[in-house]
């Protein structure tokens, strides 16, 4: 029997299903949606510790893997998640796709929806696409990342290691540090962690930080130390090189020199704290080795839990819009 | 709301049934009972506990969730799916002889459901099929081997079986409506 957990909801107001036909973002979630994925994503973790890792839910269901950015992560663990629940997975990369030919993003879409898929997982490095598709598309929509707004599952399964380790989300203390500006992860993580009433914290180099995040009930800070401090959890972001165009931050070693989570820096934080990033890792610039490696460390159990946190998501949606009385 | 099994007649019919797991499972070695959530769960429990006392042996308990397994479950085009809640099967069924505990057997869709969840945890040497109330009406050729009561019902019926563990109080009844399934 797992351990009892408590979440910002009660027994009796729980949801009993998504009130949506899609999973475009955590900022339209309410926080007993969010505690039935959990709740849910438990009882699958379930299915992949048997012997035989695989059930029939979604016989018969077709789903659509659509994406448009380099992913190994996400992607295979949204189709091992489809396959363990006994969906047909059909996996399309952009390189081997009509979008190098000049077909636009609903185009494809409507292309692939004649052939009726169930659902479109899909990745993209525009902001919004997912929307785009929601709008255009019967299909159950599920956003596997879009640009630089939003990642609900990354945010899911991060909150669902937090609750097993911790055994709930309110009033801890969860600090976020790195790269603020571009990060989707970052974004759903905030909606997420404030409704279920974490006191969340961010922290990064100052060009580096939205204008307006306090906006979002967060903490902002780029005095690390003032964010690790007692510190529950520690959430490193990855320095993504990739979409810095201006200087943000002069070289790769003063950036881990001064923002790099080190040993020395983890001491500051609660005894207990755990050290999450939701990958790829860029050791030695947003985390030293040690801490990457070490005891603290739940970065492989994130990687587990988003197979069981996808089911979850999968599942639920798969029966279409639920309750949309009460939304 | 004639009520058809009260406190005292559950706790005997529950001591009688692990009396006849114990002369039809010489040695008991190998037993072990798997309930299906949530009121199957609470009944293998109990019987746990009786087989304990009466053999002085602890049986291995797990509990079931059939969600996953549901023939109805992608029938629906829009609706909300039924939640899912964890199976717990902490031991190898391989080889054991595997009591299934159900409080109400009606279709026998869900023992349908539940046989082949636990094919998928092993292959067990026998499994034994034990439910409180048997009301009739299969659509599907399953039969228990233990029965609590057989309960002649109308289709239109439902049989709501209320224990402490979940409802406060331990009681079966025989309800005329059909608003509510009586356990598939």
């Amino acid at each position: 029997m797992s351990a009892p957990v408590t979440t910002a909801v009660d027994e009796a107001r729980a949801a009993t299903a998504l009130r949506r036909k899609d999973l475009l973002g955590i900022a339209d979630l309410a926080p007993d949606e969010i505690a039935l994925v959990l709740d849910t994503a438990e009882a699958m973790k379930e299915v992949g510790e048997r012997p035989i890792k695989k059930v029939p839910a979604l016989r018969g269901k077709t789903v659509v893997n659509l994406f448009f950015e380099p992913s190994t992560r996400t992607r295979t663990s949204f189709e091992i998640a489809e396959k363990r629940l006994s969906a047909d997975t059909l996996n399309i990369a952009v390189a081997s796709s009509s979008v190098v030919k000049g077909e636009t993003l609903a185009d494809t879409a409507l292309n692939l929806e004649a052939m009726h898929p169930d659902t479109i997982v899909l990745r993209h490095s525009s902001s919004g696409a997912c929307h785009l598709l929601s709008r255009i598309c019967r299909s159950a929509i599920i956003n596997a990342g879009d640009g630089m707004h939003e990642h609900p599952t990354q945010a899911l399964l991060d909150a669902f290691t937090i609750r097993e380790r911790k055994k709930r989300l309110a009033g801890l203390k969860v600090a976020i540090v790195g790269d603020l500006l571009h990060s989707r992860v970052l974004r759903s993580n905030i909606h997420l962690l404030t409704k279920m009433g974490s006191d969340v914290w961010v922290c990064g180099p100052p060009t580096l930080i939205p204008a307006d995040i306090a906006r979002f009930g967060v903490r902002a800070t780029s005095r690390i130390d003032e964010a690790v401090a007692d510190a529950d959890v520690i959430m490193l972001l990855r320095v993504q090189l990739e979409r810095m165009e201006g200087a943000f931050f002069p070289s790769l070693r003063e950036y881990f020199n001064v923002f790099g989570m080190t040993e020395a820096r983890l001491r500051l934080a609660h005894p207990d704290v755990i050290i999450m990033h939701p990958g790829p890792m860029n050791r030695g610039v947003e985390i030293a080795s040690e801490v990457a490696d070490g005891p603290y460390s739940v970065i492989l159990e994130q990687v587990a839990n988003g197979v069981a946190v996808r089911m979850a998501v999968l599942y639920l949606l798969s029966g279409g819009a639920g309750d949309e009385a009460a939304a | 709301m004639p009520v058809v099994m009260d406190a005292d007649r559950i706790g005997r019919t529950l001591t009688r049934i692990a009396h006849e797991i114990v002369e039809r499972n010489r040695g008991m070695d190998d037993v072990a009972l798997v309930g299906v959530r949530t009121r199957g769960d609470h009944l293998a429990r109990r019987l746990g506990r009786i087989l304990r006392d009466i053999t002085g042996r602890d049986v291995p308990t797990g509990v079931l969730d059939i969600t996953l397994y549901r023939d109805d479950l992608m029938r629906h085009a829009v609706g909300p799916q039924p939640l899912v809640r964890r199976t717990d099967i902490p031991f190898s069924i391989d080889d054991r002889r595997i009591l299934l505990v159900d409080d109400v057997l009606y279709t026998g869709r869900t023992t349908r459901a539940a046989l082949d969840a636990l094919i998928d945890f092993g292959r067990p040497r026998a499994i034994q099929l034990i439910v409180l109330v048997d009301r009739g009406h299969r659509e599907l050729p399953i039969k228990a081997d233990y029965v609590g009561k057989n309960l002649p019902t109308a289709p239109d019926e439902s049989v709501q079986v209320y224990l402490q563990e979940s409802d406060g109080h331990d009681e079966v009844v025989l309800q005329a409506s059909v608003e509510q399934g009586g356990g598939a």
